[in-house]
C-alpha cells in the first residue's frame, strides 16, 4: 500500500478542511472559552459534523457510520489541530467508536453505535487515577456483588468526562495496581446518582472531569469485553487514540509552523524581513524536516489500525511520541520566533502551544512511549 | 492476480532463487558492497553470483531502459522490488557513483551515443566512476570553482585540482566540473565533462582522514587532454558546453536521494540492535531491562527518529511517483539521514565505553566501531553540509526571504 491518502481520503482532507476554517476556526474556539460555555464546545457544530458523518468516522456502514476508518479520522483530526476545534469527536468518535465497535457485544452495538453516528450520545474513556498516563496502574474497584459488581474509586483527566453521556471506566476486577491483567472495562450511564463528576479546566480550555463513583451497582451487561481482560481492549483503544492525538497534534505543527513562516516573511527588523536571518532559517528548515517525519508516521500508524489493527500498538506509540515531539518544537519555536507578540493572548500560536501540551501528556508523553517501546524491544 | 501482484510473485521466487544466502545479512556498507569497476575483484563467490544473477536481468540498475542496461521497470515495479529485497534483506547487486549519481544525470542530459557508450558499462560493473566537484577553493560555494578547460579544437585541455575525490585513486572514469569560461557570472562558465583517469596528466594522491584510512583523494589535473570525439561525436562533455551547473544540480538532487536513503541508524557497521547491544555491555537491572535508563531513552528516540525517516523516504517517493516530484525535498532527507546516522554511531561509540575507544596495534581497524563512528562525521559535510542543506530547506521549500 502507498504512503499517501486514496483520492477518497483527500477528498475527505480538502472537505474538513473547507468547513474547518469556514465554521470552526480558531476565533471560534476562542468564543467558546471567552464565553465560559460550560459544554466547552458548540453543541450546534458538533451537530453539523454528525451530519456529515464525521461522529461516525470509523463505524461501520451497517450501524450508520461512514466507515473512512483510522486514516479518515486521522484526516479529521488533523484538520482539527490546524483550526483548534474543540469537540466531543475525540472522546466520542474515536474512543467510544472503537471500544463499542472492536470490543462491545453485538447487542452493545446495536445500542451504541446509531447514537455515536448521529451525535447524540457522548461518550468518554476514563482510565488514569493520576497526573501522568499510567494505564496499568489501576486501583479503582470493581468488586463482586450479587450477580455482578459494585464499582468505586476515582479517575482523574477524564477527556469530556462532565459532558458525557457514557463513561467507559477502567476498573480492577483482580490482581494488583500495576498489574495489567485483572482489569475490566464497564460501559456506564455517567448521570448515576453513585457518579461525581468535576469539571477540571484545562490549560488548552478543553474539557477533562475528575470522577469519583461510590458503590455504583452494575451487572454483566455493562461489562466491556472480557472480565480481567480488559487490558487488552484497553491497549487497542488508547493504540486509536495515540495515533488519532497524533494527527491532531501534526496538523497544529503544521499550522503553528506555517503561521510562523509567514510572519518570518512579513516582518522587518534591522531593516530586513526576519526571515532571511540564518539563525532562524536553519532553526525553521529544521522544523520543516520534522514535521515531515511526523506526517509520514502518523499516517503509516493511521493505516495499521485499518489494516491490521491488532498489531498496531507499537507504531502507534511511536507515532505519538513523534508527534509529541514535533508538536512540542513546532510551538515552542512559534512563540519564540514571533517574539513579544508571540506570547500574548491575543495571538494564536500560545493557543496552539498550550493546546499541544495537554496532548501531550494525554496517552503518555515521548518519554512515556519511548520508554514502552524499549521495554517491548526488551531493553 | 494484478500485473502488479504477478510482479510481485515473480520477483519473491527469483530473489528466493538468485540471491545466495550469504548475501542476505542486511543492508550494504562501503566495506561490503560490490563497486566494480577495472580493478574490482569480488570479495566472494557469492557476491559474484548474485551481481552475475541481477545482471543477467537487468536488476543492477532496475529502472533503466533495457537498451542501455536496465530491466525497465516502472517506478511500481521498482518499489516492489526493493520491497521483495528488503523483505529478505539482500544486499543490492551493485552499487557506486555511477549507478546513483552519473547515470540519472545521463539519462537526463546525455546524449543517445553518450548513454550507450557508458550506461552500459555501468550496469555491467565494468567502469568506476568518482566525482570532481570540490577543490580546495570550492566547497559549499561549488560554482566559485576555477580548474580550467580550453577549447582546443579536436581536444580539451585541463589544468587544476579537485580535491575529497572520493575514491579517485581506485576509479577508472571521472566526472567533472570545469571552468570554460571565467569571464561569465559564475554559474554560467561551467561545464560538465567526463574524463578517462588514465588520461595522461592525471595524478592523484590520497588524504588519510581521522578514521585512520583513506577513501579520498586529492586529484591534479597537469595539461589533461580530453578527446572531444570519439568518432564524430561529441562525447566528452553533457549538456552544453557553459551549462554544466545544471547538469550538476541535477545530479546532486540524485546524490541527495542516495545519501537519504541509507537507513540511517542500521545501516552504519556495527550491533543493528542497538538496545540489545547495550543490554550485553552494560548489564541488565532486577527487572531485566537496560541497567541506564538515560540510554534506553536516547536509543528508543533514535529508533523512533530513525522508523519516522524511513517512512518518509517511502512517503516522499510515493509521492513523487503520484506526481509531485521530491525536488528540494530531498535536502530534508539527506540532512535526517546524515544527522541520524551520525546519532547512531555515536550512540555505539558510548554504550561501547572504553573498549569501542580502544583500537588495534596497527591503528583504528577499517570497519571496526571507531572506523565507522569517525568516518560518520563526513555525512553531514559530503554532498553538501547540513547547512547547506538548511540554506536550500529554507529557500527552495520554505520560500524564506533572502538577507
Ligand atoms: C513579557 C514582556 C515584557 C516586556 N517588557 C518590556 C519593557 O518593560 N519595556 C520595553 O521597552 N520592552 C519590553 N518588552 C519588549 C521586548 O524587549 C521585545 O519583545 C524584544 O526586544 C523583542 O522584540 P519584538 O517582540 O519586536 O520581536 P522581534 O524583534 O520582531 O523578533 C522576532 C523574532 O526575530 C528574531 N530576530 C530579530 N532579529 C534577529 C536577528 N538579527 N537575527 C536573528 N533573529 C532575529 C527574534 O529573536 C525573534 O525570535 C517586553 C516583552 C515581553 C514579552
Ligand atoms: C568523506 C568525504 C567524501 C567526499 N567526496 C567527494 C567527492 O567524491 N567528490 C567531490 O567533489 N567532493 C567530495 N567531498 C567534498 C564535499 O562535497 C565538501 O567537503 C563539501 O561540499 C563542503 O565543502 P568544504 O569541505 O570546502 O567546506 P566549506 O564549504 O568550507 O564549509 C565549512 C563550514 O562552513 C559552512 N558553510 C559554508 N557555506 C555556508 C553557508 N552559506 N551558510 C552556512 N554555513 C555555511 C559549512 O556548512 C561548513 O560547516 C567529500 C567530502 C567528504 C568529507
Amino acid at each position: 500500500m502507498s504512503l499517501i491518502l486514496t483520492e477518497e481520503q483527500e477528498m475527505l482532507q480538502d472537505a474538513a478542511n473547507g468547513f474547518l476554517t469556514e465554521n470552526a476556526p480558531v476565533a471560534a474556539f476562542r468564543e467558546v472559552r471567552d464565553s465560559k460555555n460550560p459544554d466547552g464546545f458548540c453543541r450546534d457544530l458538533w451537530k453539523e459534523m454528525a451530519d456529515m458523518g464525521w461522529a461516525g468516522i470509523i463505524v461501520d456502514e451497517e450501524f450508520g457510520g461512514s466507515e473512512f476508518g483510522y486514516v479518515g479520522a486521522g484526516v479529521l483530526a488533523e484538520q482539527m489541530g490546524r483550526n483548534l476545534t474543540a469537540s466531543p469527536f475525540f472522546s466520542t468518535s474515536v474512543l467510544g467508536a472503537t471500544a463499542v465497535q472492536r470490543y462491545g457485544t453485538a447487542k452493545q452495538k446495536e445500542q451504541h453505535l446509531g447514537s455515536i453516528c448521529d451525535g447524540s450520545t457522548l461518550f468518554a474513556l476514563a482510565v488514569d487515577e493520576g497526573p501522568r498516563h499510567h494505564p496499568e496502574h489501576i486501583e479503582f474497584a470493581a468488586t463482586p456483588h450479587g450477580n455482578g459488581y459494585k464499582l468505586s474509586g476515582a479517575k482523574t483527566f477524564v477527556a469530556d468526562g462532565h459532558v458525557a453521556d457514557k463513561l467507559i471506566i477502567a476498573a480492577r476486577t483482580s490482581g494488583e495496581a500495576n498489574d495489567p491483567s485483572g482489569i475490566t472495562l464497564f460501559l456506564v450511564d455517567a448521570d448515576a446518582e453513585e457518579i461525581d463528576r468535576t469539571h477540571t479546566p484545562m490549560i488548552d480550555s478543553r474539557n477533562a472531569a475528575n470522577i469519583k463513583v461510590d458503590g455504583l451497582e452494575v451487572t454483566g451487561d455493562d461489562i466491556l469485553g472480557e472480565v480481567d481482560k480488559g487490558y487488552e481492549a484497553l491497549e487497542g483503544i488508547l493504540s486509536a487514540g495515540r495515533a488519532v492525538l497524533g494527527a491532531e497534534m501534526s496538523g497544529s505543527s503544521q499550522q503553528a509552523f506555517a503561521i510562523t513562516t509567514d510572519y518570518l516573511k512579513e516582518r522587518e527588523q534591522f531593516g530586513q524581513k526576519i526571515g532571511s536571518f540564518q539563525g532562524l532559517q536553519h532553526r525553521a528548515a529544521h522544523l520543516a524536516t520534522e514535521i515531515e517525519m511526523t506526517k509520514s508516521a502518523v499516517l503509516k500508524s493511521l493505516q495499521l489500525l485499518d489494516d491490521d489493527f491488532e498489531s498496531a500498538s507499537a507504531t502507534c506509540s511511536m507515532a505519538k511520541a513523534k508527534s509529541g515531539m514535533t508538536a512540542q518544537l513546532s510551538t515552542q519555536e512559534a512563540i519564540q520566533m514571533h517574539g513579544g507578540i508571540g506570547v500574548t493572548d491575543e495571538y494564536d500560536v500560545g493557543l496552539y502551544f498550550k493546546r499541544v501540551h495537554v496532548a501531550q501528556q494525554m496517552f503518555g508523553d515521548a518519554g512515556f512511549h519511548a520508554d514502552r517501546l524499549a521495554k517491548r524491544s526488551g531493553y | 492476480m494484478s500485473d502488479l501482484e504477478q510482479f510481485r510473485a515473480e520477483t519473491r521466487a527469483w530473489l528466493a532463487e538468485n540471491c545466495p544466502e550469504e548475501m542476505r545479512d542486511g543492508d550494504i556498507t562501503a566495506e561490503n558492497q560490490c563497486w566494480g569497476g577495472r580493478q574490482w575483484e569480488f570479495q566472494s563467490d557469492a557476491q559474484k553470483r548474485w551481481f552475475e544473477a541481477a545482471l543477467a536481468k537487468g536488476y543492477t540498475v532496475p529502472t533503466w531502459p533495457k537498451e542501455y542496461g536496465g530491466a525497465g521497470l516502472s517506478a511500481d515495479e521498482a518499489k516492489i522490488l526493493t520491497e521483495e529485497r528488503d523483505r529478505i534483506n539482500a544486499r543490492k547487486p551493485l552499487s557506486n557513483f555511477g549507478i546513483s549519481m552519473l547515470g540519472p544525470a545521463l539519462l537526463a542530459f546525455g546524449t543517445h551515443e553518450q548513454k550507450l557508450m557508458h550506461l552500459g558499462a555501468i550496469a555491467r560493473g565494468e567502469i568506476r566512476w568518482c566525482q570532481g566537484y570540490s577543490e580546495p577553493g570550492a566547497g559549499s560555494d561549488l560554482a566559485s570553482l576555477k580548474t580550467k578547460c580550453e577549447d582546443k579544437g579536436d581536444h580539451w585541455l585541463i589544468n587544476g585540482q579537485k580535491i575529497w575525490t572520493s575514491n579517485a585513486d581506485i576509479s577508472d572514469w571521472i566526472f567533472c566540473l570545469v571552468r570554460t569560461d571565467a569571464d561569465a557570472p559564475k554559474h554560467k562558465g561551467i561545464t560538465f565533462i567526463l574524463i578517462d583517469m588514465a588520461s595522461e596528466g592525471i595524478s592523484v594522491k590520497p588524504i588519510i582522514l581521522i578514521s585512520g584510512h583513506s577513501p579520498f583523494c586529492e586529484t591534479f589535473f597537469d595539461d589533461v587532454k580530453v578527446p572531444k570525439a570519439y568518432g564524430d561525436d561529441n562525447l566528452s562533455v553533457v549538456g552544453e558546453v557553459n551549462r554544466g551547473w545544471d547538469v550538476a544540480k541535477n545530479l546532486l538532487v540524485h546524490e541527495r536521494g542516495m545519501l537519504g536513503t541509507m537507513s540511517p541508524l542500521r545501516g552504519a557497521t556495527g550491533p543493528e540492535n542497538l538496545g540489545g547491544y547495550a543490554a550485553g555491555e552494560i548489564g541488565v537491572d532486577a527487572t531485566g531491562r537496560l541497567d541506564d535508563p538515560s540510554l534506553r531513552q536516547k536509543i528508543a528516540q533514535a529508533e523512533i527518529d530513525d522508523w519516522a525517516y524511513n517512512l518518509t523516504v517511502e512517503r516522499l517517493n510515493d509521492e513523487a511517483n503520484a506526481g509531485n516530484g521530491l525536488g528540494a525535498k530531498s535536502s530534508m532527507l539527506k540532512y535526517a539521514a546524515s544527522e541520524l546516522t551520525k546519532k547512531g554511531s555515536q550512540l555505539r561509540m558510548d554504550i561501547g565505553g572504553t573498549d569501542a575507544a580502544t583500537i588495534g596495534p596497527d591503528g583504528i581497524e577499517y570497519g571496526s566501531l571507531a572506523n565507522t563512528w569517525l568516518y560518520n562525521r563526513a555525512y553531514s559535510i559530503l554532498g553538501g553540509t547540513t547547512e547547506v542543506q538548511l540554506n536550500i530547506i529554507s529557500k527552495r521549500v520554505l520560500e524564506l526571504p533572502s538577507a
